[in-house]
């Protein structure tokens, strides 16, 4: 009887979801079409809580070896945007996104995998070949969520043509590297790894401080401290320091 | 009823030949096709050392030690046979395949038109020897069972001369073991001396096998040819008198073939999961590329892909350098060849219990599908978790649209020696060279204990800046496939922080360090 009733409730919230996109009834719905989820820990670094539907989200990648320089990198990026790329894309995936990465032939499923990405639902085109724009323009007309590796001497009208496409089809541009014109643009400004010494343990989570800064409603700089890569291979929020009494 | 007149064609040693053609194994050298332990075939060199039918693979290899030894395949078989067959049937109708490597026909028709049966015979022989290039040998007698037997010989044995042909030959041609044995403690040896019993007292003795039997034995092979109805023809061809140079008319045209392919494949009641698509530019080019789908293909699926791949070959923009094995063709496209593979009966498809997958997923796969048109099946996969030790073994990556293995997610069996997670988020398809110091600037070695020749302290990775090492933890062994001196695999990997901030995992191997993945 009961999952009779279940069966009831699935078919009227069909029912219900198809009226609602006919007729236009629900903004509120409507509004979480628009954005997709994204893990909680990261979700204070975007406007909307999650990747909004149309909108270009800029990873930074780490340049090269960095030099030399311990702590926090100025300008530049610490080690980390791969995590947090595929952090990104996560809760989306998840939740039945379908997502493509481009030009990363170096992408570890397996680290993938253990922060949440649903493999089944995730293209890899790794060798784009020089017509690149175009491979990513045929994604952005049917994929949620595109990761796009851009060459360094990536021409701005193409980056223009290419996020105003996005924005055109509801899908969310995630440039991987440098881009400019994005609307948010993450970037991992600390990174510190834990468990390794000399000689023993292993790598075992990371401590990361992502910054956001972007244009219109993401325009104050945001910034969370997070575990990425936490030991089980996702992502985590800090501990809070607990308090107690002294008896 | 009266005996046929038939004809043999049987080619020798037909798993080796069919190994040949199908997988490229050279016949000429010593090779052994084994069924459960046992030879059943052979190549003519592995006879000639002594192999021969019924040898066990110690027996066989003991005396042939060199040989090339295969499973049997019935499957391969039958392939690599099914050319053959339309080679003798373009010279003759009605052929009954006996078994892969050998088919039978009534002789009549085409003696009649070449004038003789050596004649018709010969035109047989050559036939198949230029078409498939495979050797095969005739024989003609009165019924098939007798002219299997004149195919081994090659003989054409003359009307009313089959029970003469037979009486010479041992019992064990009837392939009974069971009889042949019985018959051979009974003192009768050849078929002459079988043939010679009286059928009544044969029927009562041996039961109804015995006698038909008998009557093989005796020339009276009156079972009729169960002649095979050739498979039909699902290919759609299209010539163009004007060459197709521009993308819109090659979809036009695109469209329209889709259409009677499908028309083709539903007539017969029948659907594909796979297509090839053949194209023959007016410069002789000939361009092919195969499609499969997780699926049955529609007509509307057919013509897409079809102006898909007729995209990616004309447009000018369409020259991927990786993942493509075709450049762009040099003059435009006369004619077309569409072939359906994965062919199935068609029973339409089942939609999903709750409707048909949703409307996000079918705009994907034309997206996914759109792309790998342009830049080839390859250009557009998927990750399928693995087993595996190394962190590149553990993913594999399979062409979009191809079948998913069960994800093997949950991996089962254990893996000693793989890295817990954190796994490494870049995993360099291959390896990039690295170097490791100790503190006197020594390149760090590991020995045949584990042992470390110093403790690492800086290193260069990727050809980068040298950088101080902050943490490092291993060696931790990886040996595999020691038995195959090609496969085989032995490093020690380690795990290094780096003072500005990176974390790479390290393999030494043969004394060369490399880097594997990063922990980016």
């Amino acid at each position: 009887m009961a999952g009779l009733d279940a069966v009831r409730a699935a078919a009227l919230m069909a029912a219900v979801r198809d009226a609602g996109r006919h007729a236009d009834v629900t903004t509120a719905q409507e509004s979480a079409r628009a954005v997709l989820p994204v893990v909680a820990e990261l979700s204070p670094l975007l406007p909307g809580r999650g990747l909004r539907r149309g909108s270009t989200v800029a990873v930074a990648a780490c340049p090269g070896p960095p030099a030399s320089r311990p702590g926090r990198a100025q300008g530049g990026s610490a080690p980390g945007g791969s995590s947090l790329m595929m952090a990104l894309l996560a809760a989306a995936s998840r939740s039945g996104a379908w997502c493509a990465v481009v030009g990363l032939p170096a992408f570890g499923a397996s680290a993938a995998r253990e922060m949440g990405i649903a493999l089944e639902r995730l293209a890899l085109v790794p060798h784009p070949g020089p017509q690149w724009p175009t491979m990513v323009a045929a994604l952005i007309d049917g994929v949620d969520v595109v990761v796009a590796a851009a060459p360094t001497d990536a021409a701005a009208t193409v980056t223009r043509r290419l996020a105003a496409r996005a924005r055109q089809r509801g899908c969310v541009l995630v440039p991987y590297g440098t881009w400019d014109g994005a609307d948010i643009t993450l970037r991992v400004a600390h990174s510190a790894w834990q468990g390794l010494e000399r000689g023993r343990g292993r790598l075992r989570r990371r401590q990361v401080a992502i910054t956001a800064r972007g244009r219109g409603a993401a325009a104050r700089p945001r910034e969370v401290t997070i575990w990425m890569p936490n030991p089980a291979g996702t992502v985590a929020a800090l501990a809070r320091p607990r308090l107690t009494l002294a008896p | 009823m009266s005996v046929v007149r038939t004809l043999v064609l049987w080619c020798p040693d037909w798993p080796v030949t069919a190994a040949q053609l199908v997988d490229g194994t050279p016949a000429h050298l010593p090779v052994v096709v084994l069924r459960a332990n046992r030879v059943i075939a052979c190549s003519p060199a592995a006879r000639a050392e002594g192999v021969r039918r019924g040898l066990r693979r110690r027996e066989a290899q003991h005396r042939c030690p060199e040989s090339i030894v295969l499973e049997h395949d019935p499957g391969r078989d039958a392939r690599a046979f099914e050319p053959v067959l339309t080679a003798v049937e373009a010279i003759a109708a009605g052929v009954e395949v006996i078994r892969p490597g050998a088919c039978a026909l009534a002789a009549r028709g085409p003696a009649r038109y070449h004038g003789g049966e050596e004649p018709a015979a010969e035109r047989i022989v050559e036939q198949v020897a230029q078409e498939c290039a495979v050797e095969s040998q005739i024989g003609i007698a009165d019924g098939v069972f007798a002219a299997g037997l004149a195919a081994r010989l090659g003989r054409i044995i003359p009307e009313a001369g089959t029970p003469g042909f037979l009486a010479d030959i041992t019992v064990t041609a009837l392939g009974r073991p069971a009889l042949v044995d019985l018959l051979r403690r009974l003192g009768v040896h050849t078929l002459g001396q079988f043939a010679a019993l009286p059928a009544a007292d044969v029927l009562s003795r041996f039961g109804a096998d015995g006698a038909w039997a008998h009557r093989l034995a005796s020339g009276h092979d009156t079972r009729a040819l169960a002649i095979r109805q050739p498979p039909p023809d699902l290919d759609v061809t299209d010539g163009y008198e004007a060459p197709l140079e521009r993308v819109d008319a090659a979809a036009f045209a695109a469209r329209a073939l889709a259409e009677r392919l499908h028309d083709r494949l539903a007539g017969h009641g029948l659907a594909c999961a796979q297509l090839e698509i053949e194209a023959l530019t007016a410069a002789g080019e000939r361009l092919r590329r195969t499609w499969r789908h997780d699926g049955l293909l529609t007509a509307a699926a057919i013509a897409d892909r079809v102006r898909w791949q007729l995209d990616g070959w004309l447009s000018p923009a369409a020259r991927p350098g990786a993942g493509s094995a075709v450049g762009r063709p040099t003059a435009g496209i006369v004619r077309l060849r569409l072939s359906p593979g994965g062919v199935l009966r068609g029973l339409g498809q089942q939609p999903g219990l709750w409707g048909e997958p949703g409307a996000e997923t079918q705009r994907a796969h034309r997206a996914l599908t759109r792309v790998q048109g342009l830049l080839g099946p390859d250009g557009v996969v998927t990750a399928v978790l693995g087993g595996g030790r190394r962190s590149v073994d553990q993913s594999r990556l399979v062409p979009w649209g191809e079948r998913r293995q069960p994800d093997p997610g949950q991996i089962q069996a254990p893996w000693p020696g793989r890295l817990p997670s954190p796994s490494p988020a870049v995993v360099l398809p291959s390896p990039l060279p690295a170097a490791v110091w100790d503190a006197s600037g020594e390149v760090v070695r590991v020995d045949g204990r584990l042992g470390l020749s110093g403790v690492p302290v800086r290193c260069s990775l990727a050809a980068g800046p040298t950088v101080e090492i902050t943490g490092w933890a291993g060696p931790w062994p990886v040996e595999e496939k020691w038995w195959s001196p090609s496969q085989a695999l032995r490093q020690a990997r380690f795990q290094v922080s780096l003072a500005d901030g990176r974390a790479a995992l390290l393999a030494l191997s043969a004394g060369q360090w490399s880097v594997e993945a990063w922990y980016d």
